[in-house]
């Protein structure tokens, strides 16, 4: 995630406004965990190997994110009025800590702030981090669905970005997630440098055969600071080809949808409306989630706010009973309106024409004549992406937005 | 050695035999201003305390650069063998685009001081203003400066000064600026071998205006070399080009300081001031005669100074527009030869369309404009003054490509430069070889010493300017000089390339080059401009075209992806700062048609750059 945002200063006990605060929006929990064995090359999340921690330790880091539990309990102060609709354990690898830190975390949530029936609770794992004992016991402490970050089944692809574990494993672990009764969705990355259109179709056909219900794909992006982004610029692998990366792209959507597949977001195909990941889709609505750990981002009733990066630093903050945010922002309407057209204009449901301004439905009009938006979706009363316009989504929304 | 003088000539009533009049020719960085410096000390008129170095450049620019735009005078007290004499040092610009003004100095002098690098020879320009200086017959020593350098080779450079002149190497000075060696055995050189000045006392005042110098505070100051009768206090004067009357304000001489007088007589130079405010009323080369008594006939030698290079000048931040505009008008009041007028552009917004003596006035009134005025410029590639005839017998000048007539042409005609190159022996084959594919028609070729060359070429000033001098520095490892002085013109087969995005003419990049180079500018351009511009959301053809026929083309096909695959963790806020920050560059950019340029993309491809520059 690179640097965090620059914002205001955020209080010590994290205090809301009593406006923030009486926000009745549905209510998720992400839960950071900046764990990794290894760093991959293009990977700029917070996460730290075991020699970057200085001083921090992973034994530690559960009763730390319980102490933020705490914190949030207080301050959002309702008592279980809002129970959480999702939670998502992401990383990182969150399958680095034993299933049972990450139970006690889950369990103090359900305590503190209370959970609907039937809450979606994901967990990211990486093929090779973790085996059917494993996943039982998540299944059996309330886990819901998992999310593999299975990237490529091409040897030379996976080895390009760094991942570790070893293609045939794949089909092993989604079975035994399934068989623990969970849902299962795989992560896959294309565009990575040296990978073919053929490589890439022999990792959609190899994750077809997973016979899953949700699979999240998302074309490489080269971050600065990155051990990628270094090897670019000094000429060792090629940057990603835009052209290439669409035609991935299309060539994705198309294997889904003949898989029965739909897009429900601009890199999310899922079988059907219950497959689909009800947290992201939370994000992309703009509803109320409280990002726990290190470097995590919050957003309740309008004010977003992002911890502190480093695990001991985070630690120290909420040891000492202190809010561990970095600083907060409380986006203007202006920024609001771009938010929202921004986010939800990656769904398939689209944004409501309703809800964007004169200007913008006047722009939508010339977009969908260009084939970026759907006419009929228009015609509707709705801003939708048309395949076209799902790839270049962010110009749309320069041009809706100006 | 000689004295300093002790009892100084009063201005106004020196005889003209008491009087040396003499100029130093050098090249930039051969130490003229190190040896004025020199020169004012030894001769006492300024004290070692107030000595700063190079005093008599006054402009920032100019010390930096170690070049001196605007030439002054000085008046230095000698005294040789118990006789005292008023020496007065005219100090010229040493550079190629400023020829008319050094022809001006020279004229002001009946000597001059050829002043050439002990470790480095004569340069090209030095060449072209000594045979300017042997032209206008005035007496010249040759002088080797830096002697003091570990490198100085005086044996070999006397000989070639010697060869050049027609002495003999032991009549060649050797000084140091620097330590100060030889400086005053040379200053009783110039009082042996420097004619005196001639003219007639009682005739009607003539005196030829050799340097004209705007200052805030006093408005303009001109430099004068009184030719017959003499100048007074508070008289009417009249200009003879423009027949303008001024009250003589402030009459004096330059010690180096302004000291007013009672006058200057016959041979005497020195300053005046009148109270105009703009130095086109001023003018150099003009001359000033009595108005109630004025002379009949003005002193030869004037001509108006003309524009030769034209470049449209765009602050890169259009808000500036206005910051430019003062700038030029504050500009103007002290160059004369400066002259502009708005011109807007599709590319580049607001501007003005400048007119230059050369390409070094251009770099240098750019430079002042940037340094200045704090503006940040852009410059259109350099352009000549063309006269296009059309079928129908009308005549145009053309000094921007995109004024050029669209109908039927019938003949073309461009400035021809006489152009002079001194280089080491072994380039000569590399030079000849650019300059031919310049359209150069070769004149001659001359051994300065042994292994150095002059080559003389007729070329267009069109070839000149556009990047002439980098090639030429580039193939010769620095070594060549280059010099060239207006002849003529010329008909030759121009034709107009436009460049055309999307259909439509983008007109920075139009140019008027030979018939037989259109093809390769205009692929040049087009592939340039393909690296340059970002991809659309349609296809942009780019293309060269002589009027309706295109000749070049490039595609930019359309973009396919811009999106960002994920949002990580929830982080909107970076998401929607990236966005704002794309909004941001959006408002930046140029249209042309429907296609968005960044004007980052408009200023690397003048500048001739392959790639935007990353801020």
């Amino acid at each position: 995630m690179g640097a965090l945002p620059e914002g205001d200063i955020a209080p010590t006990d994290g205090a809301l406004t009593d406006a923030a605060r009486a926000s009745r929006a549905p209510l998720s929990a992400y839960v950071h965990i900046p764990f990794c064995r290894v760093r991959c090359g293009y990977c700029d999340f917070n996460t730290y190997t075991n020699d970057e921690l200085h001083g921090a330790r992973r034994d530690d880091y559960a009763e730390h994110v319980l102490r933020e539990i705490e914190l949030a309990t207080s301050v959002l102060d309702c008592g279980r009025e809002r129970p959480l609709r999702t939670v998502f354990f992401g990383g990182g690898t969150p399958t680095l800590l034993p299933a049972r830190d990450l139970l006690r975390v889950l369990s103090r949530l359900r305590d503190e702030l209370g959970m609907v029936d039937g809450a979606e609770v994901t967990v990211e794992a990486n093929p090779d981090s973790v085996d059917a004992r494993y996943l039982g016991d998540l299944a059996h402490g309330g886990v819901t669905r998992v999310s593999f970050g299975v990237q490529s089944a091409v040897p030379h692809v996976l080895a390009t970005l760094d991942r570790t574990h070893s293609p045939e494993r794949v089909p092993d672990v989604v079975s035994w997630a399934k068989d623990a009764g969970l849902d299962v969705s795989v992560d896959l990355i294309y565009g990575t440098p040296g990978e073919s259109l053929d490589d890439w179709r022999a990792s959609l056909e190899s994750t077809l055969a997973l016979d899953i219900g949700h699979v999240s794909a998302y074309a490489l992006i080269v971050e600065e600071g990155t051990a990628l982004a270094r090897r670019i610029r000094r000429g060792e692998i090629a940057a990603p080809d835009d052209d290439l990366v669409a035609d991935m792209y299309e060539l994705a959507d198309e294997a889904f949808a003949e898989a029965g597949y739909h897009w429900y977001e601009l890199s999310n195909w899922a079988r059907g409306a219950r497959e689909q990941s009800r947290h992201n889709t939370a994000y992309w609505l703009n509803h109320d989630w409280w990002g726990f750990g290190p470097g995590a981002h919050s957003h309740v009733g309008g004010v977003r706010w992002w911890n502190v990066k480093h695990p001991s630093a985070y630690g120290q903050r909420v040891l000492a009973g202190e809010s561990p945010a970095a600083a907060r922002e409380t986006p203007d309407v202006e920024a609001r309106r771009l938010e929202t057209i921004l986010l939800q204009l990656r769904l398939a449901t689209g944004v409501a024409l309703q809800d964007v301004s004169e200007f913008a439905a006047e722009r939508a009009r010339g977009l969908a004549v260009e084939g970026l938006l759907d006419v009929d979706a228009l015609s509707h009363g709705s801003l939708v992406l048309t395949l076209r316009g799902r790839l270049l989504a962010d110009r749309v929304v320069r041009d809706l937005t100006d | 050695m000689s004295p300093r003088a002790s009892n100084p000539l009063q201005p106004a009533s020196t005889l003209p035999t008491q009087i040396r009049n003499f100029c130093i020719i050098a090249h930039i960085d051969h130490g003229k201003s190190t040896l004025a410096d020199r020169m004012l000390q030894i001769t006492g008129i300024v004290d070692d305390r107030s000595m700063r170095a190079q005093y008599l450049d006054r402009m920032d620019i100019e010390r930096e650069r170690g070049i001196t735009i605007k030439s002054q005078a000085v008046r230095m007290p000698w005294e040789v063998d118990g006789k005292t004499f008023a020496l007065n040092m005219i100090d010229t610009p040493g550079h190629v685009d400023f020829t008319y003004e050094v022809s001006r100095s020279l004229a002001a002098c009946e000597g001059a001081i050829l002043l050439v690098d002990a470790a480095q020879g004569i340069e090209a320009q030095t060449l072209a203003n000594l045979y300017l200086a042997m032209e206008n017959d005035l007496t010249i020593i040759p002088v080797l400066n830096k002697i003091d350098l570990p490198a100085a080779d005086p044996e070999k450079y006397s000989k070639e000064l010697a060869s050049l002149i027609g002495g003999k190497p032991e009549d060649v000075l050797r000084v140091s600026g620097k330590t100060g060696v030889g400086v005053d055995a040379l200053l009783d050189r110039v009082v042996e071998l420097v004619p005196p000045p001639v003219g007639d006392p009682d005739a009607p005042a003539r005196a030829m205006i050799f340097d004209s110098v705007y200052d805030a505070y006093r408005g303009v100051v001109t430099y004068v070399r009184v030719i017959d009768g003499r100048l007074t206090p508070r008289e009417r004067i009249k200009m003879m080009s423009t027949g303008a009357n001024h009250e003589l304000l402030e009459i004096g001489v330059s010690s180096p300081e302004p000291v007013p007088t009672k006058g200057l007589g016959v041979g005497e130079v020195g300053y005046l001031i009148t109270g105009v405010k703009d130095v086109r009323q001023s003018k150099v080369g003009d001359t000033i005669t009595d108005a109630q008594k004025p002379a009949t006939d003005a002193l030869p030698g004037y001509t108006e100074p003309k524009p030769m290079v034209f470049s449209g000048l765009y602050p890169i931040d259009g808000s500036d527009y206005p910051i430019l505009r003062e700038a030029l008008d504050k500009l103007k009041l002290s160059d004369a030869s400066l002259n502009y007028e708005p011109e807007t552009s599709v590319a580049l917004g607001f501007g003005f369309r400048c007119g230059f003596l050369g390409l070094l006035h251009l770099e240098i009134i750019t430079e002042r404009l940037e340094r200045e005025f704090g503006l940040d410029l852009i410059a259109t590639a350099p352009s000549v003054p063309y006269e296009v005839t059309t079928e129908d017998r009308k005549t145009v000048t053309v000094t921007n490509p995109s004024e050029y007539p669209s109908g039927k042409i019938d003949s073309v005609r461009e400035p021809v430069v006489k152009t002079a190159i001194l280089a080491p022996k072994d380039y000569v084959g590399t030079i000849m070889e650019l300059c031919q594919s310049r359209r150069g028609t070769m004149l001659g070729m001359e051994y300065l010493g042994e292994d150095r060359v002059e080559l003389k070429y007729n070329m267009p000033l069109g070839e000149i300017v556009f990047d002439f001098f980098d090639h030429l520095k580039s193939r010769t490892q620095g070594y060549a000089s280059l010099d060239y002085e207006p002849a003529g013109e010329q008909e030759s087969d121009l034709v107009k390339v436009d460049i055309l995005l999307q259909g439509e003419t983008v007109d920075a990049f139009s140019a008027i080059v030979h018939k037989d180079k259109a093809y390769s500018y205009g692929l040049m351009m087009t592939e340039r401009l393909k690296k340059l511009i970002p991809r659309q959301q349609f296809e942009v053809p780019i293309q060269a075209a002589i009027g309706a026929r295109i000749i070049a083309r490039e595609n930019i096909s359309a973009i396919r992806k811009d999106v960002l695959a994920k949002c990580y963790g929830g982080d909107i806020t970076r998401k929607r700062k990236l966005l704002e920050k794309q909004k941001e560059g959006k408002k930046r950019m140029k249209m042309v048609g429907r296609v968005e340029v960044p004007q980052e993309a408009f200023i690397a491809a003048l500048s001739g750059d392959d790639e935007v520059k990353k801020k």
